[in-house]
């Protein structure tokens, strides 16, 4: 279609031949790109001078955050560990309900297509949909607290870790299990001896990585009131009580490292 | 003794950390459980709103869906698209001099890991407290989302794109100094060529992220399909709130669809 509305250039070589070189297709993509950022910036409103104008007062607010308000932390203390607790739950039952899932969902080891194709349609349709809107949803049926939030994280870790350890699964060498199959074994002794092997570092080390998103996610899902710092951090910008906003984050940021220096540690080790 | 058996006896033995792990792990499973699972506000009410959510999903407000008004599903879609899309595209371009900064193949051992530490904090911090503050910068509105995005962003892009430029192969531009290539010739046909499908393929796959991110942020009032959402639920309209929930999965399905074909497409060359 390009090429004929933009015939390419014709280029004769010293020895009398002639190719043909494409026309480059950079410029349509820049016009296109420049007239979907002009739509975007009329669809949100983007005025460079309000940005200027205002942007002194976001650095404010920074650095009301410093020093932050250390008598803060023990009312913290409480929200942050129900935060812990609710994504590493969630994040455990969630990895372990990911396995069955994920072994229906690979095309290599169940031989029905249509068991196959619901499994995989219900972990992406599960993987869509942000944590924050299923941690909302859980509010409603669970009631508040943080059995919600361990609801959303839950759904969340089936979803991606299923979706990683079936394509683990499928790419696997089935040479072995075939081997298994056919000295008499059954197909779910033969899984458990040749893929798991295979599949099981992979899995363990995306369980954890999981892990580790989804404590910076549980931080949030309070705002939709499903227990944990996410509240917290609500009301006091509402308040507009920084040095305890500051507090939060300080406290968030070193939970955060500690637990991923954690996670690296036995994922190096897995690998 | 068999080469089997001998082979069986090499195998390397750690019952005991197997055994400490384990311990570990389920005395966390068990502290964890200690006033998270309380099952008692599940009463029949819960269940009913369950059944509501689906049926709501099963049979969504169609005149909403499709509509073109303001407060239309599709208009908030589009919103959102916009919010994400030009939250990228800033990130980007914030990320690019800051990956540069961050990569200590470029720049000193101290300038590097300072950036790097400014990158881990704002990585850390979560997205809705930046919008929360952004909306006492420009008011509430899609302009506080798109900024919010376009920070959160940098977080990852920054320190992605770091991997890239660490990767950059110095060799190829060796050569070109010996054959007399000024400084502008290096970057445009030495670096440039090298960093673009990288860099590129990076971006697309923050959008795809961005687009949820997008969806979640308008809860604090940084426009988009969020606060609707939102609204319908806290007022029991379940038919609202299935059509708001298809047209975020359908638009979210088709982003990542498109995102993955041009990245394989990038890949590919």
């Amino acid at each position: 279609m390009y090429d004929k509305l933009f015939p390419p250039k014709k280029v004769s070589l010293s020895n009398g031949k002639v190719v043909l070189q494409k026309r480059s297709r950079t410029p349509l993509i820049l016009i296109v790109l420049i007239i979907a950022i002009i739509v975007s910036m009329k669809f949100t409103g983007f005025s460079f001078s309000v940005l200027f104008t205002n942007i002194s007062s976001f650095f404010t607010i920074i650095g009301q955050m410093i020093p932050p308000n250390w008598s803060y932390l023990p009312k913290l203390w409480s929200a942050l560990m129900d935060t812990i607790k609710m994504s590493l739950l969630g994040s455990l039952i969630g990895a372990i309900v990911a396995l069955p899932f994920a072994v229906l969902a690979s095309s290599n080891i169940i031989k029905s297509k249509t068991v196959v194709i619901i499994f995989k349609v219900i972990l992406s349709l599960l993987r869509t949909l942000p944590t924050l809107v299923s941690a909302l949803i859980a509010t409603f049926v669970f009631g508040l607290g943080p059995m919600a939030g361990m609801v959303a994280i839950f759904l969340f870790t089936v979803s991606y870790v299923g979706k990683l350890l079936y394509e683990a699964i499928e790419n696997v060498n089935m040479g072995a299990f075939e081997a298994m199959e056919s000295i008499g074994m059954t197909r779910i002794q033969a899984f458990r001896y040749a893929v798991m092997p295979q599949v099981l570092p992979g899995y363990l080390s995306q369980s954890l990585f999981c892990f580790e998103g989804n404590v910076r996610y549980a931080a949030i899902l309070g705002y939709v009131g499903a227990g944990g710092v996410g509240l917290l951090i609500n009301e006091d910008i509402g308040w507009r009580d920084y040095p305890s906003v500051g507090m939060i984050i300080l406290a968030l940021v070193v939970t955060v490292f500690i637990i991923e220096r954690v996670s690296e540690h036995f994922r190096k080790k897995l690998i | 003794m068999t080469t089997v058996e001998k082979q069986l006896r090499n195998a390397p033995r750690n019952y005991w950390y197997t055994i400490i792990v384990t311990v570990i792990v389920i005395a966390l499973f068990y502290w964890s459980t200690r006033g998270v699972i309380s099952l008692k506000d599940i009463d029949a009410k819960g269940f009913k709103i369950a059944g509501n959510i689906l049926s709501g999903i099963v049979h969504p407000d169609t005149a909403l869906l499709f509509n073109i008004t303001k407060q239309s599903v599709l208009y908030l879609l589009v919103e959102t698209l916009a919010i994400a899309f030009l939250g990228t595209i800033v990130g980007g371009i914030i990320s690019i001099p800051l990956a540069f900064l961050a990569a200590s193949n470029i720049v000193p051992k101290p300038i590097a890991w300072l950036t790097r530490l400014l990158l881990i904090i704002i990585r850390t911090i979560p997205a809705l407290v930046y919008g929360l503050m952004f909306i006492r910068v420009t008011g509430p509105g899609p302009f506080a989302g798109v900024l919010t995005i376009g920070l959160t962003s940098v977080g990852m892009l920054a320190k992605l794109y770091v991997d890239a430029i660490e990767e950059l192969d110095t060799s190829v531009l060796e050569s070109m100094t010996s054959i007399g290539c000024t400084t502008f010739e290096k970057i445009r046909y030495g670096i440039i060529p090298q960093l673009f499908s990288g860099f590129l393929s990076v971006t697309i796959y923050r959008f795809d992220m961005n687009m949820r991110d997008a969806a979640t942020l308008g809860l604090v009032g940084a426009g988009g399909i969020g606060a609707p959402l939102l609204f319908a639920m806290q007022s029991y309209k379940w038919h609202q709130v299935g059509s708001v929930l298809i047209g975020l999965v359908v638009l979210i399905l088709i982003i990542e669809l498109v995102s993955n074909k041009l990245r394989s497409k990038l890949v590919k060359g």
